[in-house]
């Protein structure tokens, strides 16, 4: 490998034999294309017509008078097909089309990154394959529908859990056997180098964005931003651009869950080695893989991204959590006030301000990532409905 | 079968590691299990009457939640075992009772996680004090592979590497180099699981790596008759590794443990190299 592969003690390539040289054309194509004035100059144009970027950086006023401080939202839920996804599918689609890739695959959880990859699979022509857990395309099906619409075929994996990891171990096991034809397409910063770099370099556009806008409106960096963290691409999206910016505080926020269930892999994980990279891993004493859980699809997964496990030791993020309860709650308080419905995911982050707002004065400005907007979550939250309250 | 407890291994050095003399002594058939599979006793039952039928080593597997280079049959070996409370303590001490039965040689393929998380140092310690050949990890590459190797030399342990199809020369030097006890030559692209039909274009591949090292050639993947065995062993392999077509029986005859060990006794002395 060319690049440092590591973050820390974090990261590497932890993989079979059969994947390294695939790993080391796919770093090779991304150093190219990366510098390429034509590679940047396409990805630029299909982020600005096809995605919709850039994303507003919205100040929203009812919650900064309830709560006393300024809050922005950093408006991700507004791009196409729904999240912060589609930015690192378009990046991944267009580095696969130009390595001559003539099959795409991906896996997903919830869906979002799914339907991002079936979607700019789609535009580009490249057909793609979507690794799906059981359980999840049960809990999805209006993604599941979204991605076919596409012209997506989806894999229903029923190995293990049947839920997002095992749709990754299917996925690499397909990438396996496939290894000269098929490009995996990673949906987060996780697996193995260079997908964390790859993924982070697609995303940090979010951080990048938001930055220049901050500085528009208020001629000043803001004091905390916050975001959800699954495998923690909208999280690192945002931190990004600010990791040398000392005095803003980078907060992630994981599945909380509920008594005993959660996807809190930063703050109750142990490091191990999973799906490629060394990073904090939600594990038994043995090293066998748990299974995580949360409300949302997209948080449920037992590891996490190895630069969060790398900026969490170095203490320049902090990773908080909020309950499945709490993200309803604030999915409910952010449409009331608002007038928006953010995804289950990003809920997490606007929960975790609301119940820590008293750690923020009036002076403060909070950016909170809105990674994706919660169209997708809308049967979820009935049955949450009626399984928190007893009925609506 | 009345059991005769071998001599004493006589290993050859090669550089500063012990290698198994069978490459210049026979060729090999080389069983693969997973540890607890069904349950322990089985496991044990099955392990003790492959070797009682006289197969020359044995490769076995810890069992792993997550294992991403195996296809359904051994996918399924793992979840079973786990599912009837296998865990690292009690693989060991299934090795320690095999130990007490017999020294056949045992290597060991396990993700690289259940070391890391046991203690790379404390693991190999155990393997040494249970006479193991070989510890191979199929998630470390050459890149991973410095503290591994390290500690298993401290420990005369042998620490063998995976070379696929995707493997390029200059590659394979490095490959040779580092590994010891043998080379794992990856038979195809993919994951494990019997195939009716083996592409044989890996035999290159063997010629390419018995110019560079006089270590063992095993090959494993796909594997599940015994033409396929003896083209393998006849064409410059040292060992044939065999897994999901023995799993399989075991998967079939979960009801009946008499016929499953009949049935993996009889197509074991099928795939056998007759001495």
């Amino acid at each position: 490998m060319k690049l440092n592969t590591k973050f820390g003690e974090f990261g590497g390539v932890y993989i079979p034999e059969m994947m390294v040289a695939a790993m080391e054309t796919l770093e090779n194509s991304f150093i190219k294309y990366i510098n390429c004035f034509k590679f940047k100059k396409e990805l630029n144009q299909l982020l600005n017509v096809f995605a919709g970027r850039p994303t507003g950086l919205y100040l929203a006023k009812n919650i900064s008078l309830d709560l006393g401080f300024k809050v922005y939202l950093k408006r991700e839920d507004m791009l196409h097909t729904g999240a912060h996804k589609i930015n690192n599918a378009l990046g991944q689609v267009l580095l696969a089309k130009y390595m001559g890739k003539k099959e795409i695959i991906a896996e997903t959880g919830a869906g979002q990154h799914g339907v991002a990859v079936a979607a700019a699979g789609a535009f580009l022509g490249i057909p793609v394959k979507v690794f799906m857990g059981e359980k999840d395309i049960e809990r999805q099906k209006l993604n599941v529908y979204r991605m076919k619409l596409f012209g997506a075929e989806v894999v229903s994996v029923n190995s293990g859990s049947k839920t997002l990891k095992d749709a990754v171990n299917e996925a690499l096991r397909y990438f396996i056997t496939n290894v000269k034809t098929c490009y995996y397409l990673i949906g987060s910063v996780v697996g193995p180098h260079p997908y964390p770099l790859i993924v982070q370099k697609f995303q940090e556009i979010i951080g990048k964005e938001t930055k220049e806008q901050i500085l528009a409106i208020e001629g000043k960096l803001p004091s905390a931003i916050i975001a959800c963290v699954g495998g923690g691409s909208n999280a690192i999206g945002i931190f990004n651009e600010f990791l040398d910016d000392k005095n803003v505080n980078l907060i992630g926020v994981e599945a909380g869950g509920k008594v005993k269930k959660h996807g809190k892999t930063l703050s109750n994980g142990s490091i191990g080695i999973f799906h490629g990279s060394k990073s904090y891993v939600l594990q038994d004493k043995d090293g066998q893989i748990k299974e995580a859980y949360s409300i949302s699809a997209g948080l449920d997964y037992p590891g996490v991204g190895p630069i969060h496990s790398f900026l969490k030791n170095l203490k320049r993020a902090v990773y908080g959590n909020a309950t499945d309860e709490e993200a309803v709650d604030a999915l409910k308080y952010l449409c009331k006030t608002e007038g928006i419905l953010p995804a289950l995911e990003s809920s997490h982050a606007i929960a975790y301000l609301l119940k820590n707002k008293n750690n923020f004065n009036n002076n403060d400005i909070v950016v909170i990532n809105l990674s994706g907007r919660g169209d997708k979550d809308v049967n979820q939250l009935i049955y949450a409905d009626s399984d928190l309250y007893g009925g609506c | 079968m009345q059991y005769k407890i071998p001599s004493k291994i006589q290993y050859k050095i090669i550089g500063n590691r012990k290698v198994l003399p069978n490459r210049f002594k026979k060729k090999v058939f080389i069983p693969f299990l997973i540890l607890g599979d069904p349950d322990y006793n089985t496991s044990l039952e099955i392990i003790k009457s492959v070797i009682d039928h006289g197969v020359d080593e044995l490769e076995l597997g810890f069992a792993f939640s997550d294992p991403i280079m195996d296809g359904i049959t051994i996918q399924k070996a793992n979840n079973r075992a786990l599912s009837f409370g296998m865990n690292i303590k009690k693989a060991f001490d299934l090795l320690n009772d095999i130990r007490k039965y017999s020294d056949v040689p045992i290597s060991l393929m396990l993700s690289f996680n259940l070391i890391y998380n046991y203690g790379i140092d404390n693991f190999l310690s155990e393997c040494n004090k249970l006479n193991i050949n070989a510890v191979l990890c199929p998630d470390i590459p050459l890149e991973e592979s410095n503290e591994l190797v390290n500690l298993a030399i401290k420990h005369d342990v042998n620490i063998p590497f995976i070379i696929s199809l995707t493997t390029s020369y200059e590659r394979i030097k490095k490959i040779c180099d580092i590994s010891s006890g043998y080379i794992y030559l990856v038979s195809l692209l993919g994951i494990t699981g019997k195939r009716e039909n083996i592409n044989y274009s890996f035999l290159e591949q063997i010629k390419l790596i018995r110019g560079l090292t006089e270590l063992p050639i095993y090959v494993g993947f796909g594997i599940s008759k015994s033409e396929h065995v003896k083209h393998i062993l006849t064409n410059g392999a040292d060992g044939v590794i065999v897994g999901s077509a023995i799993i399989n029986l075991i998967d079939k005859n979960l009801e009946n443990n008499q016929k499953m060990i009949s049935e993996i006794i009889i197509f074991v002395d099928k795939l056998m190299v007759k001495k």
